[in-house]
C-alpha cells in the first residue's frame, strides 16, 4: 500500500477496521472524536457492529459484552472518559478477556483542556481500576507507529487475553503524516474456547471476574501475575537513537520522545554526547535496559507532557546511581525542542547532585518559562 | 394378575436448570423466577442460543443456576453488556435478570438508554422493595413509609424522594417493544408472568424492540416477615403502588396467543 497523508485518530480507526475489528463501542470526545466518527461510517458499511453509547461507563461494559463472544473489539476515548472507564477495565482485567483501548490524552485533571497531555501515565500504567491488573500499554510518537501499534494492540490482547492501551495523545490524534496503512485482514471465522456465543452442543460457559472464595481469587490474581511476568519477559519495545556513545541519556516516550529526539540531534551538532531512549511500551516498562543502560552514564533527563510521572518508575530504576533531572511541561503544554536543549546543554554543564527531588529542581527551572496571568 | 404401572412425569426440573442447589433464602421467589425462565426457555428450545447476563445483588450467582452460557455484570451495566453481546451475536437471545438496586438505582442510565434504543434485548426486573445482598438498605422501589436499614424510621419522601415505577417510566420510550408488570405471590399471578416471560422472548425473536418484564418479588429474610406474610405484604402494599399491568405491547404482539 502507498503512503497516504493521514490524521492520526482516522487512521488509528482504520488501522483497528484492517486488523479485523468486528465491533467498537464509544462516546465523543475531544481529541480523539474523528476515530469514533470514522468507525460509524465504515463499521455499518462493513457489515460489523457500531454503537455510540450514552456515557463511557456504558461504552466500556458493551465493550466488556462484546469482547466476552470472542471478537476482536475495541473502544477509544480521552482521559476524563477512560477515568470513567476504570470500573469496567478491572472486570475485563478479572474475566480475562481481551479488549484494545485508544487513549487520546488531554490535559487535566478535571475537565482540563483539549490540548496534548501524557497524563494519563499513572492511570493507565499503573492501574486505576480496583485490585491487581497490569494492562499493556502502547505509546506511539507518529501516526505511522500509531497505525503499527493498533494493529500489533489486538495480536497482543489475544496473546494474554488481557487489556492493551495504545496511549497516544492530542498530538497525536490531531495531527497528519504521511503514512501506510495494513492490508485488510479477514474477520476471524474460529473463535476461542472460552467464547461465550451461546452452548450449541456443548457445555456452557461462564465469563465472570467473581471468585466469591479468596483462595479462588488469590489463585486467579496469581494466574494474572503469572501472565504479568511472560509480557514482561517478552513484550518490552523501544526505540534507541544515538546510544552507543552516549554519555547522557533522554527518556521521553510519545511525543515527548519525538521532540526529545529534535533535541538530541541539536545536541549533538554542538558535540554533546547524548542519545534518546523511546519507551514504546510504557507497560511493560523498559527497566532491564534502562538499568543496563545507566552503568556507563554521567546522567539522565527524563522529559514528559506532565509533572513526572514516568520519572518515578524511572528513579525505581535508577536508585541513585546516576543524577537524573526531569523536564516536563503541564496542562496541555507541549514543549519546544530548544527548552528540552537547554536541560541537555545544562545537565551537560553543571553538577547535578545525586540527591535531591528532581521535581524540585525541575519546578526552579520551570517558573520563569510559564505563562503566569498578570 | 400382573399390572402395568405407567408413570407419567408432570412435574421435573427444567432442562435449563441446573442441578445446583439455590443459594436463595426461604421464602425468596428468585426461584420461582428462574423457573419459570428456564420452563419458557425449554418451551421455546433457545436454550443452546440463549446467553444470560448475571446482576449484582441477590442473583449474583444466577449464571450458577441456568443451563445456558452466563456473564456476570458490573453493577448496574447488565443492559449495556447485554448490548455488547447482542451487537456481536444478532441471532442469539440475550437476556438480563436485575434487581431494583441494579437496575432502578445504579444502572439506570444503562436500562433507560436500552429501552431508548430498542435494544432487542430481554430484561426481567426483580422488584422487591429493598437491597436484600448487602442486608436491607433503601432500595429505589422501597415504599413510603417502608422501614429499612438506611431508612430506619421508615422512607421519609421528604428527604429520601418517591419509588421509582419503572415499567411505567420506560414503557414511555419509542424503542420499548413489551413492557410489563406481574408478580410472584401466588399461583394465578405466577401463571400471568410466565407467560409476560415468553412473550418477553417472543419480543426479542421478533425483532420488535426492548422487552422488560417486572416482577414484584419478596424478600423475607429483610422485610423481616415470615414467607406467608412476606406474600401477603406483597400484595396489601407493594400492588397499590405497583400495579400489575402492561404498560408497552407492541402491534405485532397483541395477536399472539402463547
Amino acid at each position: 500500500m502507498a503512503k497516504e497523508l493521514l490524521k492520526g485518530n482516522i487512521a488509528m480507526a482504520e488501522a483497528a477496521i484492517r486488523a479485523g475489528l468486528e465491533g467498537y463501542f464509544g462516546y465523543p470526545i475531544t481529541p480523539q472524536t474523528e476515530l469514533l466518527e470514522w468507525m460509524s461510517e465504515r463499521m455499518p458499511a462493513l457489515g460489523r457492529a457500531f454503537l455510540q453509547a450514552e456515557s463511557e461507563v456504558a461504552a466500556i461494559n458493551m465493550l466488556y459484552g462484546a469482547a466476552c463472544t470472542g471478537a476482536r473489539v475495541m473502544t477509544s476515548s480521552s482521559s476524563p472518559g477512560i477515568s470513567l472507564m476504570m470500573e469496567g477495565l478491572s472486570y475485563i482485567a478479572g474475566t480475562e478477556v481481551p479488549v484494545v483501548i485508544i487513549d487520546v490524552v488531554r490535559g487535566g485533571p478535571g475537565l482540563g483542556n483539549i490540548a496534548p497531555s501524557q497524563g494519563d501515565y499513572n492511570q493507565i500504567v499503573h492501574g486505576g481500576g480496583h485490585g491487581d491488573y497490569h494492562p499493556i500499554v502502547l505509546a506511539p510518537a507518529s501516526v505511522q507507529e500509531a497505525i503499527d501499534l493498533v494493529v500489533l494492540a489486538f495480536d497482543l490482547a489475544e496473546k494474554y487475553r488481557t487489556i492493551v492501551f495504545v496511549m497516544a495523545d492530542g498530538n497525536i490524534g490531531q495531527m497528519m503524516e504521511p503514512a501506510e496503512l495494513p492490508p485488510m485482514r479477514p474477520i476471524r471465522s474460529e473463535y476461542p474456547d472460552w467464547a461465550v456465543r451461546g452452548a450449541m452442543g456443548r457445555e456452557r460457559r461462564i465469563l465472570s471476574s467473581i471468585y466469591i472464595d479468596p483462595k479462588d481469587e488469590e489463585v486467579t490474581n496469581y494466574r494474572l501475575m503469572q501472565v504479568w511476568n511472560q509480557i514482561q519477559a517478552n513484550e518490552i519495545r523501544y526505540r534507541e537513537y544515538f546510544l552507543e556513545d552516549a554519555e547522557y541519556v533522554v527518556i521521553g516516550f510519545g511525543t515527548a520522545g519525538r521532540i526529545a529526539l529534535s533535541a538530541v540531534r541539536m545536541a549533538r551538532a554542538q558535540g554533546i554526547k547524548v542519545g534518546l531512549l523511546r519507551p514504546i511500551t510504557l507497560s511493560p516498562f523498559p527497566a532491564p535496559q534502562i538499568d543496563h543502560l545507566i552503568q556507563r552514564l554521567k546522567g539522565l533527563l527524563v522529559v514528559e507532557m506532565n509533572a513526572g510521572q514516568m520519572l518515578e518508575d524511572v528513579l525505581k530504576i535508577v536508585k541513585g546511581r546516576v543524577p537524573v533531572e526531569f523536564y516536563g511541561r503541564m496542562g496541555g503544554i507541549v514543549p519546544f525542542p530548544d527548552e528540552i536543549l537547554a536541560e541537555i546543554q545544562r545537565m551537560n554543564r553543571e553538577d547535578i547532585p545525586l540527591d535531591g527531588d528532581p521535581r524540585q529542581r525541575w519546578m526552579k527551572h520551570l517558573a520563569p518559562v510559564i505563562h503566569w496571568q498578570n | 394378575m400382573e399390572t402395568t404401572l405407567s408413570a407419567q412425569i408432570v412435574y421435573q426440573r427444567p432442562r435449563s436448570l441446573t442441578e445446583a442447589t439455590m443459594h436463595y433464602c426461604p421464602g425468596c421467589t428468585h426461584g420461582i423466577a428462574h423457573r419459570l425462565i428456564a420452563e419458557v426457555m425449554d418451551e421455546m428450545g433457545i436454550r443452546e442460543r440463549s446467553i444470560g447476563v448475571a446482576p449484582v445483588g441477590c442473583s449474583v450467582f444466577a449464571y450458577n443456576y441456568f443451563d445456558c452460557d452466563f456473564v456476570e455484570a458490573a453493577h448496574g451495566r447488565a443492559p449495556a453488556m447485554a448490548t455488547g453481546i447482542k451487537r456481536l451475536l444478532l441471532d442469539r437471545i440475550v437476556f438480563t435478570y436485575q434487581g431494583d438496586g441494579d437496575l432502578a438505582s445504579i444502572g439506570m442510565g444503562e436500562i433507560v438508554h436500552a429501552a431508548g434504543r430498542g435494544e432487542n434485548i430481554t430484561v426481567f426486573f426483580i422488584n422487591n422493595a429493598i437491597y436484600g445482598m448487602t442486608s436491607g438498605q433503601m432500595a429505589p422501589t422501597t415504599l413510603p413509609g417502608q422501614k429499612t436499614t438506611s431508612s430506619p424510621h421508615g422512607r421519609d419522601v421528604e428527604t429520601m424522594g418517591y419509588p421509582l415505577r419503572m415499567a411505567e417510566l420506560l414503557a414511555n420510550l419509542d424503542g420499548a417493544g413489551y413492557v410489563v408488570r406481574r408478580s410472584l405471590h401466588d399461583p394465578k399471578n405466577i401463571r400471568m408472568a410466565k407467560k409476560a416471560i415468553r412473550l418477553a422472548f417472543e419480543t426479542q425473536l421478533r425483532g420488535l424492540g426492548f422487552s422488560m418484564v417486572e416482577l414484584l418479588s419478596t424478600c423475607s429474610t429483610n422485610w423481616g416477615l415470615s414467607p406467608i406474610e412476606s406474600l401477603k405484604w406483597l400484595e396489601e402494599h407493594m400492588i397499590p403502588y405497583y400495579p400489575i399491568g402492561d404498560f408497552k405491547v407492541a402491534e405485532a404482539l397483541k395477536d399472539l396467543k402463547v
